[in-house]
């Protein structure tokens, strides 16, 4: 029922022990958001950047989805392929549901008003993200009066206040510029300001990274707070499993751009499946350790070039259990148990 | 550094969008020396010039008898010793004197006096029109590289650049003399049946158009790097991802960061405006202190050079002065440094 009839990677086959990717465990169809077969290249100067290489992933209103992995394993640019907010030099193809209609087929004028309206993002790096010009009252009163054009200039005003004291910032701070608050503070307004539109999916990349630990723990627990109270779908892209765990009702972890294991968080963290899941948990990384960002303890080696991946597990020169059929077939996403699944040859066989 | 339980009560700490008075001071002190300093090189560069005065003043100029010239030159200060004339000198500036044109008979403020709005109303109308013209073309360049509209734009903008505007300026004169549809000399027509202020709007057509093209060229090659410098920039990716449309994006978000580098230019060359275009001036016939200029350099006209030396910088000193204290007020990033 998918796999590798769509796989235009002709020539590679699912191992022995076949793919099923276990099915929304949401009931009948209700998912907010269906990812199926995502893939993202990017043209570098001719040479084609496969970044994202066939993510399937699903999400149900109220739920909260941890997408994990390496620097460069294609967390932001799956973000980024959601929203159809990728550069020009990004080719995106497979499907992506929103309530329903394909993101990457609509008009750019469904796509405008589907975007901040019905999914928002908090993106990697606030410090940047805001207009350093305007006032951080006038951004998110723009989005407001975007999707809402009938609300009045005073009705934006006093929501931008009651959005702003939402994440805990006076609301007086509408007027001032991004470069007048804290690191902690913009993070905070762009979650004020993702919360603007009230959306049905946030996508937070990283939004504690570079942020103190005091601050890190703040602006989680504020996240987790409005997903509880709201009921919106959120996916919280971080590198760091720890954070995730203690968030998400699921984690996918990422590498190479594919999924290489999802299941609930806690279960990753006890006894992962897959050799990489695995090294990331007993690297057991401390929240805000910038050096288990590039490289999880116990890990050695670093991630491929994209643009050098063959065919076989993308993990296998640095897998401590690696075996010969690792580099001979395409290993895809297998069940382990009813609430997991992982790509690995050790998985899904019997021993 | 402020945690968000601490924002309460803190309404007073309300961020001012105006430059602090002591930053206020500083710059206007500031100008105020470099005023002075204008005042004493105006002197002392004049003062070294080769040439003597007195025979370009005398009615008859270089063949006036030795005692009259003797005379003049006892009169005009010229065999004071250089403090008392220095002395002097300030003296009459600080009380708005600026002495007596050579060539002209009539006291030099007059004389720049009469000059200035001309030169004002030329060179400041075809710089308002040039800036908006520029950064609107710029930015729209740079938003589209590669663009049909960016190539037409960029090769117009660097050829015009590049080219010196009495060329322009004597092009479009043979050219559109011959259809004889705008005047090409001065500033009115006694003739003319038209009312005065459109009988002046008349005669800017011309030397307007060659200015402004000109500037339009520097503005829009400016603008369009700018742009292109913000671009890339996160902020225009979530101004995208709010659902705004891409126009909007550039108008609201990318230009107004976009700006800093054009206004700049903008009040660096408003302090030129004084100055007037010397060139186009003469080549239109003008009446303003360019052409004005011009003439004085031919005499030369010591006392006249030496007054719209002192306007000239007064006018660069005095628009920067009014940048730098514009430019916190339009920009929060400046106020941030
Ligand atoms: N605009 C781009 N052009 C070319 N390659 C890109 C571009 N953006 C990202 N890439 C490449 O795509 C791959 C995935 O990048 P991405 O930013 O999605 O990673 P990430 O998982 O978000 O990493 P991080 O944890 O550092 O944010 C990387 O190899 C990166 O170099
Ligand atoms: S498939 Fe092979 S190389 Fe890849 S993770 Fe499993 S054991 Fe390691
Ligand atoms: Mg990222």
């Amino acid at each position: 029922m998918n796999g590798e009839q769509r796989d235009p990677q002709a020539g590679t086959v699912d191992g022995p022990g076949a793919a099923r990717v276990p099915r929304p465990r949401t009931a009948g169809g209700t998912g907010l958001l269906q990812i199926r077969d995502l893939r993202v290249s990017y043209r570098d100067r001719g040479v084609p950047l496969p970044a994202v290489r066939g993510v399937d992933l699903t999400l149900a209103a109220g739920e909260t989805l941890g997408l994990a992995g390496e620097s460069g394993c294609g967390k932001s640019t799956l973000a980024g392929a959601l929203l159809r907010l990728l550069p020009g030099n990004a080719e995106v193809s497979g499907e992506i549901l929103l309530n329903g209609s394909d993101v990457l087929k609509m008009s750019w004028g469904r796509l405008r008003a589907v975007r901040w309206n019905e999914a928002s993002i908090v993106f990697q790096g606030a410090m940047h993200a805001l207009n350093p010009v305007r006032s951080i009252g006038r951004q998110i009163a723009e989005a407001i009066v975007l999707h809402a054009p009938k609300s009045s200039a005073a009705t934006a005003r006093k929501q931008v206040g009651e959005l702003l004291e939402q994440v805990g910032v006076p609301a007086w701070r509408a007027e001032s510029y991004p470069h007048e608050l804290s690191g902690g503070q913009k993070q905070r307004v762009m979650i004020a300001m993702a919360l603007a539109c009230s959306p049905q999916l946030i996508i937070a990349d990283e939004p504690t990274t570079a942020l103190d630990v005091m601050v890190q723990a703040q602006v989680l627990t504020l996240l987790k707070q409005l997903v509880q109270e709201r009921g919106v779908g959120l996916i919280l892209i971080s590198h760091d499993l720890s954070v995730l765990a203690s968030t998400c009702d699921r984690v996918a972890v990422m590498y190479a751009g594919r999924i290489v294991e999802q299941g609930p968080g806690h279960r990753l963290f006890a006894d992962a499946a897959h050799p990489y899941a695995q090294a990331l948990a007993a690297a057991f990384p401390v929240i805000g350790d910038m050096a288990s960002r590039r490289a999880p303890r116990g890990l050695p080696g670093d991630p491929p070039d994209p643009r050098e991946l063959g065919g076989g597990c993308a993990f296998a020169p640095r897998c401590p259990v690696a075996v010969a059929e690792c580099v001979e077939y395409d290993i895809r996403l297998r069940t382990v148990d009813t609430e997991r699944s992982a790509a690995c040859v050790h998985v899904g066989v019997p021993a | 550094m402020t945690g968000p339980s601490s924002g309460a009560g803190a309404v007073t700490r309300r961020p001012s969008r105006l430059p602090s008075p002591l930053f206020v001071l500083r710059k206007c002190g500031a100008a105020l020396l470099m005023l002075a300093f204008v005042v004493v090189v105006n002197f002392f560069l004049f003062r070294v010039l080769p040439g003597d005065p007195a025979k370009v003043f005398a009615p008859r100029g270089r063949n006036a008898d030795p005692e009259a010239l003797r005379e003049l030159r006892e009169r005009l200060g010229l065999n004071d010793h250089w403090t008392v004339a220095f002395g002097k000198y300030v003296k009459s500036v600080l009380s708005g004197d600026l002495g007596v044109s050579f060539s002209q008979h009539a006291k030099v403020t007059d004389v720049i006096m009469d000059r200035l709005w001309p030169t004002v109303l030329l060179s400041g109308t075809a710089l308002v029109i040039a800036a908006v013209l520029g950064v609107w073309l710029g930015a729209r360049a740079g938003w589209r590289r590669g663009s049909r509209f960016d190539k037409l734009s960029s090769n117009a903008a660097v050829t015009f650049y590049s080219m010196p505007e009495w060329l322009l300026g004597l092009v479009l004169l043979v050219f559109l003399n011959r259809y004889g549809i705008f005047p090409t000399r001065g500033m009115n027509d006694p003739r003319s049946t038209l009312p005065a202020w459109l009988d002046v709007l008349w005669h800017m057509v011309l030397p307007v158009t060659v200015l402004a093209v000109v500037y339009v060229a520097e503005y829009s090659l400016i603008m369009r790097s700018s742009i292109l410098d913000e671009r890339r920039a996160d902020y225009l990716t979530t101004a995208r991802a709010k659902g705004l449309r891409d126009d909007l994006v550039m108008r609201r978000h990318a230009m107004p960061n976009a700006l800093l580098p054009s206004m700049t230019l903008f009040f660096l060359s408003m302090g030129f405006v004084v100055a007037g275009a010397i060139t186009v001036e003469t080549v239109f016939s003008w009446p303003g202190l360019g052409r004005l200029t011009y003439d004085a350099l031919r005499g030369p006209d010591i006392p006249l050079l030496q007054g719209l030396f002192l306007v000239f910088s007064a006018g660069v000193i005095i628009m920067n002065l009014v940048a730098d204290l514009l430019m916190p007020v339009l920009d929060p990033r400046v106020r941030a440094a």
